[in-house]
C-alpha cells in the first residue's frame, strides 16, 4: 500500500521516535560491557577497557550453560520443524472438522503467559514423577516453538495455492515427488526462517525454562541469576552480547529468507 | 497405447492410497503435532487444573488430593485479591500505553514507509520484537538505576528535582526508577511494544489507499477519516496485539522482579508460591486466573476477527 | 470411432449442493469438445473429475475405456492447462516444460531437448531460461500449454484457456488452439462461458445448466435447435416463444426459438406477424431491432445497409418456415 500523498511532520517524528525508543537501550548493553566500574552502573562510565571479554572468556561457569543452551535450542528448534509443518500441511490440505480448535491449540502456549505452560509442566512432571533434564527443558520450548513454524509454513502454504499441486500431480508426479520438487522449493526459505526463528525463541528463553530447568542452568537462567546477585557486572554484559547476537543473527537471516521469497512471488503476480 | 500409467513401486501405491482416502494423509499429518500438543500441553493444563482443586493441610503441609474449592476461596483473601487487581490493572495500563505508542510507528510503516525504509521499518520492530527477552529487561535495569542515564540526563538538563517529585508520588513512585511501578511499567511497554505495532500494521496494510481516497473524496477531513475508516479497520490488528501484551504482562515475573517494588505481581506469586512456599495448589490456582482472563479474551477476540492479523 | 473419456450417470455432491447431476456423456477420441455453460453450472467440476482432481459421488468415467474410479491423476493420460496457468515459480520456464518428464525419470539432457521441441511448438522458442515471472499473461499460457504437452497426453484438458487474456489475444489463441488440435490429432476438452469461443473453436459443444447437460451436440445443432430454452437463450440469445405465441407464428402450440438473424423486416403480403418497433441497438455489422408483438418482445437482427425504421413505427416481420424451431422440452 503506498500513497503519494507525504506523511505529516509530527507523524514522521513518532514514528522515528518509537523506532529510537526500541533500539536505544540495546546500546547501552554495549557500552557497559568496556565499563571499567563493576560494582554500579553508573552513567556514564568512568573509564573504558576490554578485559571483561577475556575475564568472560575464562570464567568456567559460563560455558555449561552455554552448551545446554545451544543443545536445547537445537533439539527443540528440530522437533518444531517437524511438528509445524506437519500441521501447516495438514492445515493447508483441508477444511476438516476441529480445524478452529487446532489453530487454537497451537497458537494457545504462545497466546497464554509463559508462566502457565511453566507452572503446568512443573505440575505434571511432580504427577508423573520425571526428573529434570535436557528433555524436560526441550518439551516445553518445542511446544511453543511450534507455532513460530507453523506461521511461517501456513503463509507459504496458502500462498502456494492448491493448483500449483494439482499442476505437479497432474504432470504426472506422485505426492512425495511433489513434496519434494514442488512443496520443498516453495516451503523451503519459510522453514528455514521459521526453523531460526524458533532456535532464536528457544535459545533466550527463560521464564518456561525456570519451571521446566530443575538444578540445571541455561545461559538466560545464568544471566538472570547476575541480575539478581551480581558478581562482575560488566561480564553479565559481556555474556548479553553474545546472547543478543545468538538471536539477532538467526532473526537477520530469517528476514532475508523470507524477503527474497516475497519477491519471487509478488513478481509471480 | 494404454489409457493410464502403471504404478510404479511404493511412492506411486501410496499416492493412490491417500488420492481414494484424502482423510488418511490429513489425519497422518496432523496426528503428530496433535498428539503432542495434547500430550504435553492440554495434558500438562489439565494437570494444572487438577492441582488448583487440591488444597494443602493447614498443620502438615502436604497436598491434599481431594477436590475442593477452598483453594480459589483463598484468592479472594484481600492479600492475594490485590496481587490480582494489581497486575490486571498494570496489563491494562501496558495495553493502552502500547496501543498509544504503537500506532504512529504502525501507521508510518504501512502508509508512508516505501522501498529501503520499508525495510528499515520492518527489521527495524522485528529485532527488537526477537532479540533476546532478558538483555532487554537487563538493559532497563542499567538505564533506570539510581546511578545510571536517566537520573545523570535529568541532572544534566536540571530536571532533577523534577525526577524526584515523580518518585515522590505515593504508589507509583520509590526509591528509585528501578524499584518504582513506574520502573515496571515503562520495562513492560518496551518489551511488549513490537508485540501491538505488528499485528496493527499487518491490519493497517489491508486498508487499500483506495479506501482511505474514497474517504476523502466524499469530503471527510484527516480526523474523520481516521475515526470512521482507518481505526475501526486497525481494531483488529489492535485485538490482536493486545492479546500478546495484556497476556504477557499477566504472567511475567522476571521483570518486576527486576526493576520493581517488592509488591507481587501474579507470575511472582506462582513462582514463590510452587518453589520456596510449596503450596502448589495455590500457586497453580494463581496461574489459572490468567488463563481465564485470556480465554474470555480469546473469544472476544475470535469474534471480532482478530486472528486474520495474527 | 473412439470413446476417450465417457460419463456413466456421474454425480459430485459437495455436502447438499450437487455439482454435477447424473451425466451422462461421450467424447469421441480425436474431438475438440467444448463444455459450455454459466459459473456454477458443473462443467468445472466435470474437467476436474476427468483429470481426477475431483472423484465422483456416483456414477463411474471412463477413459478410453478404462474406469477411472482407481486411477489418481499422476497415472492418467491426461493433462491440464490451468485457469491460472499454475507454472512452478522457482523454475525456468524449460525446466518447467520438462517436469512432467523429470518425475518419469527421463534425463536431463533428453528431458531438455524436447522441452525446446515444445517451447518451438508454442513459438516460444529462446524463452527457456526466463523464469514465469518475467513473461507476459499470454507467454504464460503458451508455456502451461507446451508443458501440458510435453507428456504427449491421450487427452488435453483447457480449463477457460484464453480468460485470462484480451480479445485480440484471445482470438489470435483460438486459431491457434484450433491449428494445433488438428495437427497434434489429439483430443482437446475445454471449458468456457463464452458462447462465442465454444462455436468457433469445438466440433462438439455440452451446454450445462444446474449441474447436467441441457445439449451436446455440434456447434450447429446447438445454435440452430436449441433442445431447451435454456439453450436457446445462453448460446446467441436467440427469441423464445411461448406456446401461444408459437402457434400465432404458424407453429404448433410448443416452446419454440426463432433466431434473430433468421428473421427479416417485411412489409409486404409474405409478412407473418406485426409487430411496433420498440428499440434499436447498432453493432456496426447490423441492427438489433426489437419489436413487440403479442405481448412479446421479438429481436431481429438487420444486416447493415438494409433500412432500419423508426422507434414507434409498425413493421411485418417474416422467416422461412424452416427456421421457427420447436423445441422438444419446456
Amino acid at each position: 500500500m503506498h500513497s503519494d500523498a507525504r506523511p505529516p511532520l509530527g507523524l514522521t517524528l513518532a514514528a522515528i521516535g518509537g523506532l529510537l525508543f526500541l533500539h536505544l537501550p540495546i546500546v547501552l548493553i554495549f557500552l557497559y560491557a568496556f565499563t571499567t566500574e563493576d560494582r554500579s552502573y553508573q552513567f556514564p562510565p568512568p573509564d573504558l577497557t576490554t578485559k571483561w571479554f577475556g575475564v568472560a572468556w575464562n570464567r568456567a561457569d559460563i560455558w555449561p550453560p552455554l552448551y545446554l543452551s545451544l543443545r536445547v535450542a537445537a533439539i527443540s528448534s528440530g522437533l518444531a520443524l517437524v511438528l509445524g509443518t506437519l500441521c501447516a500441511a495438514a492445515m493447508a490440505r483441508a477444511r476438516f472438522f476441529g480445524r478452529d480448535t487446532v489453530s487454537l491449540l497451537v497458537v494457545l502456549p504462545i497466546a497464554l503467559p509463559g508462566i502457565i505452560t511453566g507452572m503446568s509442566l512443573r505440575s505434571a512432571f511432580a504427577i508423573a514423577d520425571i526428573p529434570f533434564s535436557t528433555w524436560t527443558i526441550v518439551l516445553g520450548h518445542a511446544t511453543f516453538c511450534i507455532v513460530i513454524v507453523y506461521n511461517n509454513a501456513v503463509a507459504r502454504f496458502r500462498r502456494l495455492g492448491s493448483s500449483m499441486l494439482e499442476a505437479s500431480a497432474d504432470l504426472g508426479a506422485n505426492s512425495f515427488q511433489t513434496f519434494r520438487h514442488v512443496i520443498l522449493p516453495n516451503l523451503g526459505s519459510a522453514l528455514l526462517a521459521g526453523g531460526m526463528l524458533a532456535f532464536a525463541l528457544s535459545f533466550d528463553e527463560v521464564i518456561v525454562t525456570t519451571f521446566t530447568a530443575g538444578q540445571q542452568s541455561t545461559l538466560p537462567i545464568w544471566m538472570l541469576n547476575e541480575l539478581v546477585r551480581p558478581r562482575q557486572r560488566p561480564v553479565t554484559n559481556v555474556v548479553a552480547i553474545v546472547v543478543f547476537m545468538a538471536t539477532f543473527l538467526p532473526i537477520l537471516a530469517a528476514y532475508y529468507l523470507t524477503r527474497g521469497g516475497e519477491e519471487t512471488a509478488g513478481g509471480g503476480k | 497405447m494404454d489409457s493410464a500409467h502403471p504404478a510404479r513401486g511404493p511412492g506411486d501405491r501410496l499416492t493412490g492410497l491417500f488420492w481414494s482416502r484424502p482423510k488418511l494423509l490429513t489425519a497422518l499429518l496432523i496426528a503428530p503435532p496433535i498428539l503432542w500438543l495434547g500430550v504435553v500441553y492440554v495434558g500438562s493444563l489439565a494437570a494444572l487444573l487438577l492441582q488448583s482443586f487440591y488444597s494443602i493441610d493447614e498443620f502438615s503441609g502436604v497436598v491434599v488430593p481431594e477436590f475442593t474449592l477452598k483453594t480459589y476461596a483463598e484468592l479472594l483473601v484481600p492479600s492475594n485479591y490485590d496481587v490480582i487487581l494489581r497486575t490486571v490493572a498494570m496489563a491494562a495500563a501496558v495495553t493502552l500505553a502500547s496501543v498509544a505508542l504503537a500506532f504512529p510507528v504502525a501507521f508510518f510503516a504501512a502508509r508512508y514507509a516505501k522501498g529501503r525504509w520499508k525495510a528499515v521499518f520492518y527489521l527495524g520492530i522485528m529485532l527488537p520484537l526477537w532479540s533476546s527477552y532478558l538483555v532487554k529487561v537487563y538493559a532497563w535495569k542499567l538505564i533506570l538505576a539510581k546511578e545510571g542515564i536517566i537520573t545523570w540526563a535529568a541532572e544534566g538538563i536540571g530536571a532533577g528535582n523534577l525526577l524526584n517529585a515523580v518518585l515522590a508520588i505515593p504508589v507509583i513512585g520509590g526509591n528509585s526508577l528501578s524499584t518504582s511501578y513506574i520502573g515496571t511499567f515503562l520495562v513492560f511497554v518496551y518489551v511488549w511494544l513490537p508485540y501491538m505495532i505488528l499485528p496493527m500494521q499487518a491490519s493497517l496494510e489491508r486498508v487499500p489507499t483506495s479506501m482511505l481516497e474514497a474517504s476523502a473524496d466524499l469530503g471527510a477531513g484527516g480526523w474523520r477519516t481516521f475515526r470512521s475508516v482507518i481505526l475501526p479497520l486497525a481494531l483488529p490488528g489492535v485485538v490482536a496485539g493486545s492479546i500478546f501484551t495484556f497476556s504477557l504482562t499477566l504472567g511475567d515475573y522476571i521483570i518486576p522482579q527486576i526493576v520493581g517494588s517488592s509488591r507481587f505481581f501474579i507470575g511472582q506469586a506462582v513462582y514463590s508460591l510452587q518453589g520456596t512456599a510449596g503450596n502448589i495448589p495455590l500457586a497453580a490456582a494463581f496461574a489459572v486466573v490468567p488463563i481465564v482472563i485470556m480465554l474470555v479474551y480469546l473469544t472476544v477476540a475470535r469474534k471480532m476477527g482478530a486472528f486474520d492479523a495474527l | 470411432m473412439n470413446a476417450a473419456v465417457e460419463f456413466l450417470s456421474v454425480s459430485r455432491h459437495f455436502g447438499q449442493v450437487r455439482a454435477v447431476d447424473r451425466v451422462d456423456m461421450t467424447i469421441a477420441e480425436g474431438s475438440f469438445f467444448a463444455m459450455l455453460g454459466p459459473s456454477g453450472s458443473g462443467k468445472t467440476t466435470c474437467l476436474r473429475l476427468i483429470s481426477g482432481f475431483e472423484k465422483p459421488s456416483g456414477g463411474a468415467i471412463r477413459i478410453f475405456g478404462e474406469d477411472m474410479g482407481e486411477v489418481p491423476p499422476n497415472r492418467r493420460h491426461v493433462n491440464t492447462v490451468f485457469q491460472d496457468y499454475a507454472l512452478f515459480p522457482h523454475m525456468n520456464v524449460r525446466d518447467n516444460v520438462a517436469y512432467g518428464l523429470m518425475v518419469k525419470g527421463v534425463d536431463r539432457r533428453a528431458r531438455h531437448g524436447k522441452a525446446e521441441e515444445m517451447l518451438a511448438l508454442v513459438k516460444l522458442d529462446g524463452f527457456g531460461d526466463r523464469k514465469p515471472a518475467q513473461l507476459s499473461g499470454g507467454q504464460r499460457q503458451r508455456v502451461a500449454l507446451a508443458r501440458a504437452l510435453v507428456n504427449e497426453p491421450r487427452v488435453l484438458l483447457l480449463d477457460e484457456p484464453l480468460g485470462a487474456l484480451d480479445l485480440k489475444l484471445r482470438e489470435a489463441m483460438q486459431d491457434e488452439l484450433k491449428a494445433l488440435q488438428q495437427r497434434l490429432g489429439i483430443t482437446f476438452v475445454f471449458v468456457t462461458h463464452d458462447q462465442g469461443e465454444a462455436l468457433s473453436m469445438a466440433d462438439r459443444v455440452a451446454v450445462f445448466n444446474e449441474g447436467r447437460i441441457a445439449q451436446i451436440g455440434t456447434p450447429a445443432e446447438v445454435y440452430d435447435r436449441p433442445a431447451t430454452r435454456f439453450v436457446a437463450d445462453f448460446v446467441g440469445s436467440s427469441n423464445v416463444l411461448p406456446p401461444a405465441l408459437t402457434q400465432a407464428f404458424g407453429g404448433p402450440a410448443r416452446w419454440a426459438s426463432l433466431r434473430p438473424e433468421a428473421i427479416r423486416l417485411s412489409t409486404g403480403p409474405e409478412a407473418r406477424a406485426k409487430g411496433r418497433v420498440t428499440a434499436l441497438r447498432y453493432l456496426g455489422a447490423g441492427t438489433r431491432v426489437a419489436l413487440e408483438t403479442g405481448g412479446q418482445e421479438i429481436a431481429v437482427l438487420v444486416p447493415a445497409g438494409v433500412p432500419v425504421p423508426e422507434v414507434g413505427a409498425t413493421s411485418g416481420l417474416t422467416w422461412d418456415a424452416s427456421a421457427l424451431h420447436v423445441m422438444e422440452e419446456a
